[in-house]
């Protein structure tokens, strides 16, 4: 049996103290002690960053540069380790990515942005899951060529405000944020404080993730909490939330056995790279392409109230187990349970009636179409 | 009628030989939102320590255990409609199911509302 964690075996963000203040529930998370929860609980902090603005502290998660001798050349190398287009990224621009194994497994998914600045060329950041910082560090230095390095980030935070109202909030202490279109970013301050702001989250709605000197991360903590808009929300939130988006979670619902088209995640795979190839596990990826997965992760909306989750299985209706759940519980915005699973191509049309075994019950469920609630990114008017 | 109360955060209301059981206010606190209860049909017999019902919030699926031998006689299925009911009136109108006390015996390895109390304070 593995020892026991204690408290404290775990590492704490800049804003530990913070959330202990605000009463959070403090649990481990890959390491470090985390709130799942604070007071309002996880349906409500749920429906709060839906309708208005919610402060997830993702200190947790790994920052870090590649830097190289000009944007091509790092491009071309994080290109060699990912299928994804680096290369044609323009300045302040975010990018989602995997990194593959040789097989087109997923080591792990991650965001990675070029600084808007041409000061900064040849720099790309990045920020990966925190479970798979020392594995994806690893392999990054495994891999780079000799002319690009991987520099990790320790002295940042990692704030992100999701919502309809959160863009406001920021911007009223770093009004450039505002301007920003998704997926875009760009350094900025905050009450004076330097920090790097992006256009993008978990959560489905329009918001930012925010890297900012880790010293000042309470300061604008408590900066954006004092806005009425504003609410601390744990990371049980933070997976409803996500799992309404129709986002994956690293290690649940793709893992290094996964490749982004059993994943269903292709959209991180532009046209250059699909049709080059070059990248690792490229055989199998672009045959997987050009004929479809074997297995495919899908959407699934239960019929009833009793939820699914991780683990659960999945079978044609009255027969044979063709499946498994990968994340999956009650979803506050649906108002109803909702999972996402994987399942053989020939049942992932959407409509597909299926049923999710959960404690020896046949769950009636549908394939569904993702996101289970629409998106709402912000996209710049067309001028 | 005496209460009793079980290391599972359970409350056992106990009337003649039926007792009546439910989650405490600590439990419904740790777990959160309930979504969802999964009650046991009427007539089943469960032996102490049987997974009697399942409680399900945002975030886990949570087992209840039989503090008691004894046969399921009624489940409160106004739970399926209103699974909230566990985290406004745990004690109350949210109780999970009544059942025959199979072993009286067994209520005195439980603990009085005091002594739970205590229990509570020490977690």
């Amino acid at each position: 049996m593995a020892e026991p964690v204690t408290e404290s075996d775990l590492k704490q963000t800049p804003l530990h103290d913070l959330h202990v203040e605000l009463g959070a529930r403090m649990v481990p998370f890959a390491g470090y002690s985390m709130p799942v929860q604070f007071k309002a609980g996880i349906m409500a902090e749920h429906q709060h960053t839906r309708s208005r603005a919610g402060l997830f502290d993702v200190s947790h998660m790994g920052q870090a540069f590649l830097i190289g001798p000009d944007h091509e050349t790092t491009a071309r190398a994080l290109e060699a380790l990912t299928p994804s287009n680096f290369v044609e990224l323009g300045l302040g621009r975010q990018r989602y990515t995997v990194l593959l194994n040789d097989e087109g497994g997923i080591i792990d998914d991650l965001m990675v942005t070029r600084s808007i600045s041409t000061d900064d060329d040849g720099r790309l950041m990045l920020v990966v899951n925190a479970a798979r910082k020392d594995v994806d560090y690893a392999h990054f230095r495994a891999r780079l060529p000799e002319n690009v390095r991987l520099e990790v980030v320790e002295d940042r935070a990692l704030i992100a405000v999701q919502g309809p109202e959160a863009v406001a909030a920021v911007a009223a202490h770093a009004p450039k944020a505002a301007e920003l279109a998704f997926m875009s970013a760009s350094s900025m301050e905050f009450d004076g404080i330097d920090c790097h702001i992006a256009r993008a989250g978990y959560t489905g709605e329009d918001g930012v993730e925010m890297s900012v000197p880790a010293g000042a991360a309470e300061a604008i903590a408590r900066a954006l909490l004092a806005d009425d808009r504003v609410e601390p929300i744990g990371l049980g939130a933070r997976d409803s939330l996500r799992l309404e988006a129709g986002l994956c979670l690293y290690g649940h619902d793709i893992d290094e056995t996964t490749s982004p088209v059993e994943g269903n995640i292709t959209f991180c795979m532009q046209k250059r790279r699909r049709e080059e190839g070059g990248f690792p596990g490229s055989d199998r990826i672009q045959a997987e392409l050009r004929d479809g997965a074997d297995r495919v992760r899908v959407g699934l909306s239960l019929d009833g109230k009793a939820p699914a989750r991780e683990g659960a299985e999945i079978a044609l209706p009255g027969a044979d187990v063709i499946g498994t759940v990968t994340s999956g519980g009650f979803a506050p915005t649906v108002g109803a349970p909702i999972a996402m699973g994987f399942v053989p191509r020939a049942q992932a049309e959407i409509g597909t009636q299926l049923e999710l075994i959960v404690r020896g019950r046949r769950l009636p469920a549908t394939v569904a179409d993702m996101p289970f609630v629409p998106n709402r990114y912000y996209r710049k008017p067309k001028s | 009628m005496t209460t009793y109360y079980s290391k599972d955060h359970e409350w056992i209301a106990v009337e003649g030989d039926v007792a009546t059981v439910g989650i405490t206010s600590y439990a419904q606190e740790q777990l959160g939102d309930v979504v969802f209860v999964e009650l046991p049909e009427a007539g089943k017999a469960l032996s102490q320590g049987d997974e009697a019902a399942v409680v399900e919030s945002v975030k886990a699926a949570s087992e209840v255990y039989a503090p008691i031998d004894g046969e399921i006689v009624e489940a409160n299925d106004a739970l399926a409609d209103e699974p909230a009911k566990v985290n406004e009136d745990p004690e109350g109108a949210a109780w999970f199911l009544k059942m025959k006390v199979g072993n009286a015996d067994q209520l005195n390895e439980l603990m009085d509302q005091a002594a739970y109390k205590a229990f509570v304070e020490t977690l």
